[in-house]
């Protein structure tokens, strides 16, 4: 998970050039407790379509892919960066969303748990996890599944301790993690099969 | 048509591994749990907690947060004089502190404000005087005479004496060959299930009815606390339980944070959406207490076991909430497993100043069986008998068998697990055998299928489903059940499949709404499989029956002449037939849609003896049997304790999906894994220094084993098709299975769990000392 976040450190660097074209408006005359921030508009791909909105520069891309679209597929289950529920695929590499800023991703590629499926067809990780009951509960499953995603594009044969390396991250309390390596697995070999 | 077309087509039905009905929704996303429930309008709750571990509250001063822009409401303890609590005896928690806050964490007040930014603030706003108490953070404090009495109830901060002897204990000791006392620390332990607490409330201020969706095992006790605390009648409220992320045991009593949501829903007038962090999530708690086992056994120069006298000491916490129940389950399931003539029980169920302790996986009996069995097999050693040898030596005798706890054993597979495991482990070539730094340990335990007697008696049966069938030829199954991960609701469709013969398409499964489906008693105590699997075959029965009838109409026939082939009736020995569409356009002409109900009572004579007191704590109509061998390492030098493989047997009675089975056990074992190796929490001063997943050391997949399940099926002869539970029985073998492999891989002997590297350092010194006195004893002797 370090490295991780070391990445996604690197990311919030390199993108901070874009922050610094915030708007800002001290939110004067507004009637909460609440200060208004700096905003963003941010234009981002997100599961294949074209997005431009309007964030708060301190908008987590967590709470930008739950509220602002409606996308709750991504789960929170800690309170930052401890148990990889919430990762989603930024040009197709793992990011913890609750650690990444939504400014953080603009002009990128997003990809969450929804949008791998094709068509209605899910795809052969979500299977795999289906069939092979790699998930109980479900909570941690998307985290899981994106993981996997990731680790499978970048290496579509992994052993199991490859497997077990790139998603030790990922916490889950349910399957005591047999079944999820079985199905990342099997996924696997169901996406060489179809090459 | 391929075998994996004939296995699709009766997925489903009993024996066939069936993936979860709702899984499709987990792995696509689509699953709406309680955070994701849409809420537009939803204002932000966020709860003021106590910074003092026991304080008098002198002063709650609210007016600068009311008078914040955006608030929109803030409730205090004046808002609730009411307390709560699960078991209708020990009811002593108030939602927001009354006088007193008892734990660092104890919700003092909560605001609904239109944003969680403006929540944060006015939480900042309310001013709380306090007047410091003396805290105590263990047993032993709190229990010395002239303790502060946190509940002024029980002056000498013990919630519960435990005093059971049954057989002649004295005379058991007295012909034993040896009699061994160890005491054993177990730390505490919490659920860590990955979803964060959270409820939506929402109150319709014109009918005065108010909805929670809410993260809850048992939306019924929450129904039941939250009209109660709120003084509003039962009827005006409904509770819908979503997708689930977990329980484990958190999540059956109602607690504080479902509680304040629902108060600041109806003092705002509207919606609100109280998230819990992750912090506050372990701060609501409810885990394993940190348990002291002392354990005394006596037995004979074969190994047979005379007597056992087992101690319990629990550091329950701040409230109540389960603990009378926790601390009598250290004793309960003393019984049931060998045969064991004389048991004596103590246990003492203490308060202290840390967030309350509640039901966890294996709920009380984890620790007791752990000391127990690491215990059996250090007295093993001793006799040199095997550790798989000894256990078969103390089987049951003889089946059915009434425990001295009036407990009725109705099937018992162990004998079978213990020969699976042997076997898969390849234990006989193996054991005593490692090489330097690793070891093979065995242990066996076991848990109820549910306890016969609810904790809110009513009379009503244990469990109650109705099965709607209309027009459309769709199977409705309703039940309460919480679905929690563990797969109830394909477990309840099952039973239809299998009952009926219909189409597993064909079903769908609502559960757990109170406006829809009727009441259950909850996912707790591994009850549901059981209880509700028979109330959802004796439905599907009825509704087969009157199809059947109504088949026999339409054909012109005796219904006892109709025999059912999957969906098709039929007059035996002709071909006249009809298909279950038209069958369901028979039976519903003149009547309409049709509803029917399955229940399941359990019968008195499993609810215990009304002669010995609490054995209702424990009275089950059967147990799961499980052994176990672990496969360990351990690093001298780290002192990294690795569990590397694990062989489990369970007597599941049968394994109605083998797939959720695997699943249920492997999740079970792998989290005693965590209790034995890295898991605990930690309290400075009742502060939690442990409240993030990463100070609270739950396994990572990369330190998982493989985890190899063996199935044993022993058909009970009153559960579903003859299923038992098979989600808690196998936990607690896990603890002294590792320890007896730790033995082995290094000769040290662990009286405390977790084995975390520094505990397994000292562990490895106390050895070194003793074997270092040994040689010097040795040298004196051939010196003299």
């Amino acid at each position: 998970m370090s490295s991780i976040l070391a990445e996604q450190t690197a990311l919030a660097d390199e993108q901070s050039a874009t922050v610094r074209d915030g708007i800002h408006d001290p939110g004067a005359g507004r009637k909460t407790g609440a200060r208004r921030r700096a905003r963003t508009i941010l234009t981002v791909t997100v599961n294949g379509r074209e997005r431009d909105d309007v964030v708060p520069d301190n908008l987590l891309l967590l709470d930008y892919l739950r509220e602002t679209l409606g996308l709750t597929g991504t789960k929170q289950g800690c309170d930052g960066g401890e148990c990889g529920a919430c990762t989603v695929l930024v040009d197709g590499k793992p990011r913890l969303s609750c650690s990444t800023l939504a400014v953080q991703v603009q002009d990128r590629v997003v990809e969450t748990v929804e949008g791998l499926t094709e068509g209605g067809r899910m795809s052969a990780l979500q299977e795999a996890f289906h069939e092979s009951l790699g998930a109980q509960c479900g909570y941690c499953t998307p985290g899981m599944i994106t993981t996997a995603e990731a680790l499978l594009r970048r290496n579509p044969n992994p052993t199991r301790d490859e497997i077990k390396a790139a998603m030790g991250g990922n916490l889950c309390r349910c399957t005591g993690y047999v079944k999820i390596v079985e199905s990342v697995e099997k996924a696997a070999l169901a996406r060489r099969e179809t090459l | 048509m391929s075998i994996t077309k004939l296995e699709k087509a009766r997925v489903g039905t009993v024996g066939v591994r069936t993936p979860l009905i709702d899984g499709v929704d987990k792995v696509t996303g689509r699953a709406k749990y309680t955070a994701d429930v849409a809420a537009a309008d939803a204002l932000s709750g966020r709860i003021l907690r106590s910074p003092l571990p026991h304080a008098r509250v002198l002063r709650v001063d609210t007016s600068k947060a009311e008078a914040l822009p955006g608030v929109v409401a803030v409730v205090t303890g004046e808002d609730c004089k009411i307390p709560f609590g699960v078991l209708p005896i020990a009811e002593n928690e108030f939602p927001l502190a009354r006088e007193k806050v008892r734990y660092r964490g104890d919700p003092v007040a909560a605001v609904a404000a239109v944003d969680a930014a403006t929540a944060a603030r006015a939480i900042d706003l309310i001013e709380v005087e306090y007047e410091p108490l003396p805290a105590y953070f263990d047993a032993k404090r709190a229990m010395a005479p002239g303790a502060e009495p946190i509940h002024a109830e029980k002056p000498n901060n013990v919630l519960r004496e435990v005093h059971n002897e049954f057989g002649d204990v004295e005379a058991g000791f007295a012909e034993a060959y040896l009699v061994r006392e160890k005491t054993y620390d177990y730390a505490e332990v919490c659920h860590a299930q990955m979803e964060p607490n959270a409820t939506l409330a929402e109150y319709d201020v014109a009918r005065g009815h108010l909805t929670l969706h809410t993260t809850t095992q048992v939306p019924y006790y929450v129904l039941l606390k939250v009209a109660q605390c709120l003084e509003m009648d039962q009827a005006h409220i409904r509770v819908i339980k979503p997708f689930l992320g977990g329980g484990f045991g958190q999540r059956t009593e109602a607690l504080h944070f479902e509680i304040i949501a629902a108060l600041l829903a109806r003092k705002a007038g509207g919606t609100v959406r109280l998230l819990q962090t992750r912090e506050e999530t372990f701060i609501a708690h409810r885990g394993r207490p940190d348990t002291k086992v002392t354990v005394k056994l006596g037995m004979t120069r074969e190994g047979k076991l005379t007597a056992c006298h087992l101690l319990a000491t629990q550091e329950g916490g701040a409230y109540a909430g389960y603990g009378i129940i926790t601390i009598l389950y250290t004793g309960a399931l003393l019984h049931g497993i060998y045969d064991l003539p004389a048991i004596k029980h103590d246990g003492w169920r203490v308060y202290t100043n840390n967030p309350p302790c509640g039901a966890q996986r294996g709920h009380g009996t984890v620790d007791a069986r752990a000391a127990f069995e690491t215990l059996m097999n250090e007295m093993a050693d001793e006799l040199g008998i095997d550790h798989i040898e000894i256990r078969q030596r103390n089987l049951l005798r003889e089946i059915p068998h009434v425990t001295a706890y009036a407990q009725r054993v109705m099937s018992y597979g162990l004998p079978e697990c213990l020969e699976k495991v042997l076997k898969a482990s390849g234990w006989a070539e193996r054991r005593g055998k490692m090489p330097r730094g690793k070891g093979l340990g065995v242990a066996c335990s076991h848990f109820v299928s549910g306890t016969s007697t609810p904790k809110h008696w009513t009379g009503e049966p244990h469990a109650t489903v109705n099965l709607r069938l209309d027009f459309d030829g769709g199977i409705t199954l309703l039940t309460g059940a919480a679905d929690i991960g563990q797969g109830s609701n394909t477990m309840a469709a099952q039973m239809v499949a299998e009952t009926m013969g219909v189409h597993w398409e064909r079903i769908r499964v609502i559960s757990a709404d109170s406006a829809l489906t009727p009441k259950d008693n909850g996912s707790y105590s591994s009850r549901v499989t059981f209880m509700v699997g028979n109330a959802a075959i004796d439905a599907s029965r009825k509704l087969e029956r009157i199809l059947i009838e109504a088949a026999a109409n339409r054909l012109e026939a005796s219904a006892d002449d109709i025999e059912r082939e999957g969906e098709m009736f039929r007059v035996a020995g002709t071909d006249k037939e009809l298909h279950f569409h038209d069958a369901v356009k028979a039976a519903l002409v003149d009547t309409g849609p049709i509803t029917v109900k399955g229940i399941f009572t359990c019968p008195p004579e499993f609810m215990g003896s009304k002669a010995i007191r609490a054995s209702a704590i424990g009275a089950t109509m059967g147990f799961c049997y499980a052994a176990q061998v672990v496969e360990c390492s351990v690093d001298e030098v780290t002192g990294k304790v690795t569990a590397e493989k694990v062989w489990v047997a369970v007597d599941v009675g049968r394994a109605l999906n083998p797939l959720a089975v695997e699943g249920q056990v492997q999740g079970g074992v792998w989290m005693g894994m965590g209790q034995a190796v890295s898991e605990r929490t930690f309290y400075n001063q009742g502060r939690m220094m442990h409240g993030n997943l990463l100070d609270y050391r739950v396994p990572t997949m990369v330190e998982s084993p493989d985890i190899e399940v063996l199935i044993v099926e022993s058909m009970d002869p009153n559960g579903p098709y003859g299923a038992k539970e098979a989600s808690e029985g196998m936990l607690s073998g896990f603890l002294p299975a590792l320890a007896d492999a730790v033995h082995e891989a290094t000769g040290g002997r662990a009286y405390k769990m977790p084995l975390n590297p520094e505990y397994v350092s000292d562990m490895l010194d106390a050895r070194d000392k003793m074997q270092d006195e040994a040689q010097e004893n040795e040298q004196e002797g051939a010196t003299a």
